[in-house]
């Protein structure tokens, strides 16, 4: 077996080992106020952090390009509250004009 | 049922850019039954381009298996807080698990009432892992014939359907605030630690939000 599928399949059985454990913690242990609390915000902070990584970052490093005006035109939309679809077609079609327009 | 639909957008929406997975994936001189063994078994996107980038980049097994291994280890925190909502056992709680990702527990948290909760879980987890194991089969046999996937918007489809989850969120002051230093404090460090790390280490800041 190549060193590729290696890691293809011990990386998948680990991150499946994670998903499953995440779910598996006893119940009692997360019924602290303070870690409802926690639990609660800890989306938030990931997918924020994403977004900026996601949207802002070309292999580790920060960038500014066409994703900024798609992601404004989410905002935008969200703001407006147009459907979730239009946000997201809105948000692709104007990056990938942009691109095209090498802006 | 406007859940329904929304799950289901963000399911075809996200799954399209497995097309992009496919395709880099085999770019990157790994097998069109790599790339598809990926995306149906550790089905979350940012751990599955960090490992072909990784390796493609020359990097070893090992350092790959860390770091995509370290970028799916938010998904394990996701799984605590769907936990509570979904209250599942057994074989139900492994199909759960498998589906449990950024865009599931997004689209759930940001309903209202826990039945539209669980309804968004199941159906933008599974409209996602369908439509993100077609497309990376389509994208990996057609790798040359997509060329640039910014060119299509690719790019900002994910980070565009966060900031759709996120916005309703964001009414609440802790969770604004939350949000916008998190959103900063990755920024500000991204360019000096290994990837995944920023995306993680806002752990701390909901610990510090959180705490009182």
């Amino acid at each position: 077996m190549n060193s590729q599928w290696v890691a293809v399949i011990v990386t998948s059985v680990l991150c499946y080992a994670i998903k499953y454990i995440g779910h598996a913690i006893p119940e009692i242990w997360l019924a602290h106020p303070r870690v409802q609390r926690i639990t609660n915000l800890i989306p938030i902070v990931l997918l924020s952090s994403l977004v900026a990584m996601q949207a802002f970052t070309t292999k580790t490093k920060f960038v500014v390009d066409h994703r900024l005006a798609g992601i404004a035109v989410a905002i935008v939309a969200l703001g407006a509250k147009l459907p979730f679809p239009a946000v997201v077609i809105g948000a692709m079609a104007t990056s990938a004009i942009m691109y095209r327009l090498k802006i | 049922m406007s859940v329904k639909r929304d799950s289901l957008s963000v399911g075809l929406a996200v799954g399209a850019a497995g097309i992009a997975f496919g395709a880099v994936a085999v770019a990157d001189h790994f097998t069109v039954a790599q790339a598809c063994f990926l995306s149906l078994v550790l089905f979350s996107g940012a751990s599955q381009f960090s490992l072909v980038a990784v390796m493609s980049a020359g990097g070893s097994p090992l350092s790959a298996i860390v770091t995509g291994t370290f970028l799916g280890g938010r998904n394990g925190l996701y799984g605590v807080r769907m936990a509570q909502i979904l209250k599942l056992k057994g074989f139900k709680r492994a199909l759960a698990a498998q589906i449990t990702i950024d865009e599931s527990t997004g689209v759930a948290i940001a309903q209202e009432s826990s039945e539209d909760q669980r309804t968004a879980f199941w159906y933008t987890g599974f409209g996602v892992f369908f439509f993100w194991n077609i497309f990376t089969l389509l994208g990996a046999l057609g790798a040359k014939a997509i060329g640039d996937t910014s060119a299509w918007g690719l790019d900002v489809a994910s980070p565009a359907i966060f900031c759709a989850v996120l916005f309703p969120r964001l009414k609440e002051r802790k969770l604004l605030i939350a949000g916008v230093l998190s959103f900063i404090w990755a920024l500000s460090i991204t360019q000096f630690v290994p990837a995944g790390v920023p995306i993680i280490s806002t752990v701390v800041i909901a610990a510090i939000i959180g705490w009182k």
